[in-house]
C-alpha cells in the first residue's frame, strides 16, 4: 500500500510560521513539544484555512456545508479539549460531554455499520459483506481495510463494529486533516507513537491541537478515505479524488475553490450524522414531488423542503436545480429540459472523469499477481509513473480524462455476492445495473465501469475472498501465494472453498456524479445524436440524428427519388417531342 | 397553381365570339404572400428536418433544431391565418375534390402533354384548379399537411407529455408519423415544382404566382362586372 502515503507538497514556511505564532498565541503552549511542529511538518501539508491554530484563521475560509457558517462555538477555547489525550476514544469521550446524541447518531449510519440492506433486492450489501472488483473484500484483511472506519478498533468483520460510543471517531470527520490522520494498518486509530512506515519514522499526531480544530467537514476530511478507496488516490471512483481538494472551476463548478467552494456536504447534506446519497440506492430519478404529493414550488425551495421534512433528503442535482434546470425562455433550454426525463443531469455535464490530473484505475487483473523476481517482489511503471504491474496485485492499466460508459439505470444494483453463482464464460457483473427504457424510473447514467480479473472458485463456479493483508503466513501481499491467501479467507469466515482457483473477468459500475464541468464543456448535442455517438449502446428510445426507421426510410428515398425520376423523365419526353403540336 | 388552357386551345377560343380572354389578377396579394413564404419555409424544414434526421449534414444537429424549430413555428402561424383567409374569403371552395374530368386530366399529364394535346380544363373565375390539382392540393391539405404540424407539435411538446404512460413509445410513433410525412411531403414538392414547368412556357405559372395575373376567359357578363365592380382586378388591357 505504498501508494497511500500521502506525496503532500512541501511544507510551506509561511504557513510554519503563522502556525507557531497561532501556537504561541493559544494558551497551552505547555503542551506543545518540538516532535508536535516535527509532525506537522512531516507530514507535509499546510493547516486549513479555518484552522484555529492558523494565525489568518477566520470563518469565512470555510467551505460552504449543509450547515451555514457562522457558528457560536470556538473549540479551542473549550478547556475539555486542551489535555494531554493519550487516544482517539479518549477524544471522543470529551466531545461527547457536550455532543451527547453523536455517537448513536453516528453508529446508525452506514459509515458505522457497513451493512445495508437493499430492500428492492433483498440482499445484505454494504462493505462488511460484498466483493468489490478492487482489493475484494475486507474480512480476513480488517486493520488495514477498517482504517477507513469512522470509528476505532474494528478488528474482526465476523462480529458487528464495536458498540461502545467512544469508539466513534468524530476527528476524522471534523479536524483539520493536517492535524490528524488515521494510521492506514490500525484498525482506524492514528499513531499514538512514532512508528517506522516506509522507511521514516512518522510522528503521532497532537491530538489536543486536532481536537482543537473541529469544525462541519471539509472536502479533505470526507476524501481522507473517499478519494483513496481501492488503495491510492484516484483509483477507485474516478470523480473523488485529491484534485477536488483546491479544484478550479473547469474541474468541478460546485467545489471550485474561487467560487462557491461547497463542501461535500452541501449537497449530502442531512441531519442526525445520516447523508442521503448513497451507491447501493441511488436515486436515478430523484423526484421534485413532496411527501404530500405537491410540486416542491421552486428549485429553491426544495432543499427547504428536505430540512422541514416534507421530502426525503436527497443528494441530486435536482434538490437544487429542478428537473428542469435550464431556462425555460428559450428554445434551446426547453429542448434540453425535454432531456431530463430520460437524461441523467451527469451524463451531459460530466463530459469526462478524472479530469483533475490525477488518473483513475481502469483495470486490475488480480491473475497475474505472485510474480517474483529474483524472489523478490517487484514493480512496473508505466510511461505515466503508474504501476502497471505490482508482485502484491497484478497487472493494472490507469487512465485520466476517461470518457464514462452509459447505461439506463433506476438506482437498483444487484450484487453478485459470495454466495452466488457465476457463469465464468461470461464477465460477471459485481453489480448489475437495474432498469430499462421503459420502466419509468430510469434514466440514461454515466459510469466508470472497472474492468478486473478476480480469483473464483472454479468447482462451484462462486466468487471467493482473498486475504492480502497481514504479517502472517498466508497473506498474498506477504507471501505471494494465492494457494494459501485464498484458503485463509474462505476459512476465516466460515465458507467452503473447492481448492480450485481460477479467475474470472468481471465489471464494476460506478455511477459518476462529481466532476460537474462549467456548462461550456458539457456534451455537445452532436456528441450522442449522430451515428456512432456517445449513446451508440443504449437501446430502446428513439433518438432523432442517431436513428431512423429502417424501411421507412427506405421507402421514403425511393419514393423521393422514383418520383425525381419520373419527372426527369417526363421532361425528356417533353423535349423530344417539344414539335409535334406545330405539325398537329 | 399549374393550370391554363394550352396555346392551342386559346387559338380555337379566340374564335368563339362570346368569351374574351383578359388578364385578371387571380391571386391576391395575401394568396401570393402566403403561397411564396410557404415554399421558403418547406424547403428549410425539409432541409432542416433531414438534416437532423441524419440524411444530411449541412449544418450541425443543435443548428439543424433551431432552425427547423423557428421555421415551424412560423409555418404553424402562417397555416392559422391562412385557414382564416381561405374560409373568411371564400377561397376553399376552389380546394373542393370535383371527380369530372380528373381521367382526362391524368391522361393529358400522362401523355396527352408530350403528344401535344390540348389540355382538357380551362381556368376560370370561380375555378382556379383542375381537377387533379385539386385532388393534389386536398391531399396536401388533409392528409401531409395535418399529419406534419400534428405529430409536429405533438414533437415540439413532447415535455408537457414526457411522463405520461408508455411515453416513449409514442414519442417514436409521433417521431415515425412525422419522418413518413415529411418523405411524403418532398415527394409531393418534386411533382408540383415540376408541374409549374408545363405552362404555356417553363416559366409561365411562376411568373403568374408572382405577378398574380393570369390571362384567362371572361364572359362578357363578368368581364364586365369586373369593369364595374372590380377594376383593380383587371390589368389595363392587354390584349
Ligand atoms: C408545422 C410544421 C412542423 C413542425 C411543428 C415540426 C416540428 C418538428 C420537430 C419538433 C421535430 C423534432 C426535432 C426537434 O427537436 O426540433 C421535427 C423533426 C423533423 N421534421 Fe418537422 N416540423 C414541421 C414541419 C416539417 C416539414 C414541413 C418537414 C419536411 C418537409 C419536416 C421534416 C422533419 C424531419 C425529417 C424531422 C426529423 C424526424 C426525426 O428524425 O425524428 N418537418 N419536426
Amino acid at each position: 500500500m505504498a501508494n497511500f502515503a500521502s506525496k503532500g507538497r512541501r511544507p510551506h514556511i509561511k504557513a510554519l510560521r503563522g502556525l507557531v505564532m497561532a501556537v504561541s498565541a493559544l494558551s497551552f503552549v505547555s503542551l506543545l513539544s518540538l516532535s508536535n511542529i516535527e509532525a506537522l511538518a512531516a507530514s507535509g501539508q499546510e493547516t486549513l484555512p479555518h484552522s484555529p491554530v492558523n494565525a489568518d484563521a477566520k470563518a469565512s475560509a470555510l467551505q460552504l456545508s449543509g450547515k451555514p457558517a457562522g457558528g457560536t462555538a470556538d473549540h479551542s477555547k473549550f478547556e475539555i479539549l486542551q489535555q494531554d489525550f493519550k487516544s482517539g476514544p479518549e477524544v471522543t469521550k470529551a466531545c461527547l460531554s457536550c455532543h451527547t446524541e453523536a455517537a448513536d447518531q453516528v453508529q446508525h449510519t452506514l459509515h458505522w455499520k457497513w451493512e445495508t440492506k437493499n430492500e428492492a433486492t433483498g440482499q445484505t450489501l454494504g462493505k462488511r459483506t460484498v466483493i468489490n472488483s478492487f482489493c475484494g473484500n475486507v474480512a480476513s484483511n480488517e486493520p488495514r481495510c477498517t482504517s477507513c472506519h469512522a470509528g476505532y478498533g474494528w478488528e474482526d468483520m465476523r462480529q458487528p463494529p464495536p458498540s461502545d460510543p467512544e469508539a466513534v471517531d468524530c476527528l476524522v470527520c471534523h479536524a483539520d486533516t493536517a492535524l490528524y490522520k488515521k494510521f492506514p494498518t490500525k484498525a482506524g486509530h492514528p499513531l499514538y507513537e512514532p512508528t517506522p512506515w516506509n522507511g521514516k519514522i512518522v510522528q503521532p499526531p497532537n491530538l489536543s491541537m486536532a481536537a482543537q480544530s473541529v469544525t462541519n467537514p471539509q472536502r479533505e476530511n470526507c476524501g481522507s478515505c473517499h478519494y483513496y478507496g481501492g488503495g491510492g488516490d484516484g483509483v477507485k471512483h474516478g470523480d473523488l479524488d485529491s484534485s477536488l481538494n483546491h479544484p478550479d472551476a473547469a474541474l468541478d463548478v460546485h467545489m471550485n475553490a474561487d467560487g462557491l467552494n461547497m463542501a461535500c456536504t452541501a449537497c449530502h447534506s442531512g441531519s442526525g450524522h445520516q447523508w442521503p446519497g448513497s451507491r447501493y440506492s441511488t436515486e436515478a430519478k430523484p423526484t421534485t414531488i413532496t411527501n404530500d404529493g405537491e410540486e416542491t414550488k421552486t428549485a429553491k425551495i426544495r432543499s427547504l423542503d428536505q430540512h422541514a421534512g416534507l421530502m426525503e433528503p436527497s443528494a441530486s442535482c435536482e434538490s437544487c436545480h429542478s428537473a428542469r434546470p435550464h431556462d425555460g425562455n428559450d428554445i434551446m433550454g426547453i429542448k434540453l429540459n425535454d432531456h431530463t426525463d430520460t437524461v441523467a443531469c451527469q451524463t451531459c455535464h460530466v463530459p469526462e472523469f478524472a479530469r483533475g490530473g490525477v488518473a483513475t484505475k481502469t483495470l486490475w487483473d488480480w491473475s497475474t499477481a505472485g510474480k517474483l523476481k529474483d524472489g523478490k517482489p517487484y514493480k512496473v511503471m508505466d510511461e505515466h509513473g503508474h504501476p502497471s504491474y505490482m508482485s502484491e496485485k497484478g497487472d493494472f492499466e490507469y487512465a485520466e480524462n476517461v470518457q464514462p460508459f452509459y447505461s439506463w439505470f433506476n438506482g437498483e444494483t444487484t450484487w453478485t455476492l459470495l454466495d452466488d453463482t457465476i457463469d465464468p464464460t461470461k464477465v460477471v457483473e459485481i453489480n448489475a445495473l437495474g432498469g430499462s427504457a421503459t420502466d419509468g424510473k430510469s434514466r440514461i447514467w454515466p459510469f466508470k465501469r472497472m474492468h478486473s480479473r478476480q480469483p473464483y472458485d472454479k468447482a462451484n463456479n462462486q466468487l471467493v475472498y482473498n486475504h492480502v493483508f497481514g504479517k502472517d503466513d498466508t497473506a498474498l501481499w506477504t507471501n505471494f501465494d494465492w494457494d494459501k491467501s485464498v484458503p485463509a479467507a474462505m476459512e476465516f469466515i466460515g465458507k467452503d472453498f473447492s481448492g480450485e482457483l481460477g479467475f474470472v473477468d468481471t465489471y464494476m459500475y460506478w455511477p459518476i456524479t462529481h466532476m460537474v464541468a462549467p456548462k461550456e464543456q458539457a456534451v455537445r448535442c452532436t456528441e450522442c445524436h449522430a451515428k456512432e455517438g456517445r449513446l451508440d449502446g443504449i437501446t430502446g428510445i428513439y433518438m432523432p440524428g442517431r436513428d431512423n426507421f429502417k424501411w421507412l426510410d427506405w421507402i421514403g428515398y425511393a419514393a423521393f427519388g422514383l418520383t425525381l425520376l419520373g419527372v426527369l423523365i417526363h421532361a425528356l419526353l417533353r423535349i423530344i417531342f417539344r414539335n409535334r403540336k406545330t405539325q398537329a | 397553381m399549374t393550370d391554363i388552357p394550352s396555346s392551342a386551345q386559346s387559338e380555337e377560343l379566340a374564335n368563339k365570339p362570346d368569351v374574351k380572354k383578359r388578364a385578371v389578377k387571380i391571386y391576391t396579394r395575401y394568396e401570393r404572400f402566403w403561397h411564396w413564404s410557404q415554399a421558403l419555409l418547406i424547403f428549410i424544414l425539409a432541409f432542416s428536418g433531414f438534416n437532423l434526421h441524419g440524411s444530411l449534414t449541412l449544418v450541425p444537429f443543435p443548428l439543424a433544431v433551431m432552425v427547423h424549430t423557428y421555421a415551424a413555428i412560423l409555418l404553424l402561424l402562417l397555416w392559422l391565418f391562412t385557414t382564416f383567409w381561405n374560409f373568411t374569403t371564400g377561397q376553399w371552395r376552389h380546394y373542393l375534390p370535383q371527380n369530372k374530368g380528373l381521367f382526362a386530366v391524368i391522361k393529358f399529364y400522362a401523355y396527352g402533354i408530350i403528344t401535344g394535346a390540348p389540355h382538357p380544363y380551362s381556368k376560370s373565375l370561380n375555378r382556379k384548379q383542375n381537377a387533379l390539382q385539386s385532388l393534389a392540393y386536398l391531399t396536401f391539405m388533409v392528409i401531409i399537411g395535418p399529419a406534419l404540424w400534428l405529430s409536429g407539435i405533438a414533437y415540439l411538446l413532447y415535455g408537457l407529455w414526457e411522463n405520461i404512460q408508455n411515453g416513449q413509445q409514442i414519442f417514436t410513433l409521433v417521431a415515425f408519423v412525422h419522418t413518413a410525412a415529411a418523405f411524403a411531403m418532398i415527394t409531393f414538392v418534386v411533382i408540383h415544382v415540376y408541374m409549374t414547368t408545363t405552362g404555356k412556357t417553363v416559366f409561365h405559372y411562376i411568373k403568374t404566382m408572382i405577378t398574380g395575373y393570369e390571362k384567362i376567359e371572361l364572359t362578357p357578363a363578368e368581364e364586365a362586372y369586373l369593369e364595374e365592380q372590380q377594376p383593380g382586378m383587371l390589368k389595363k388591357d392587354t390584349q
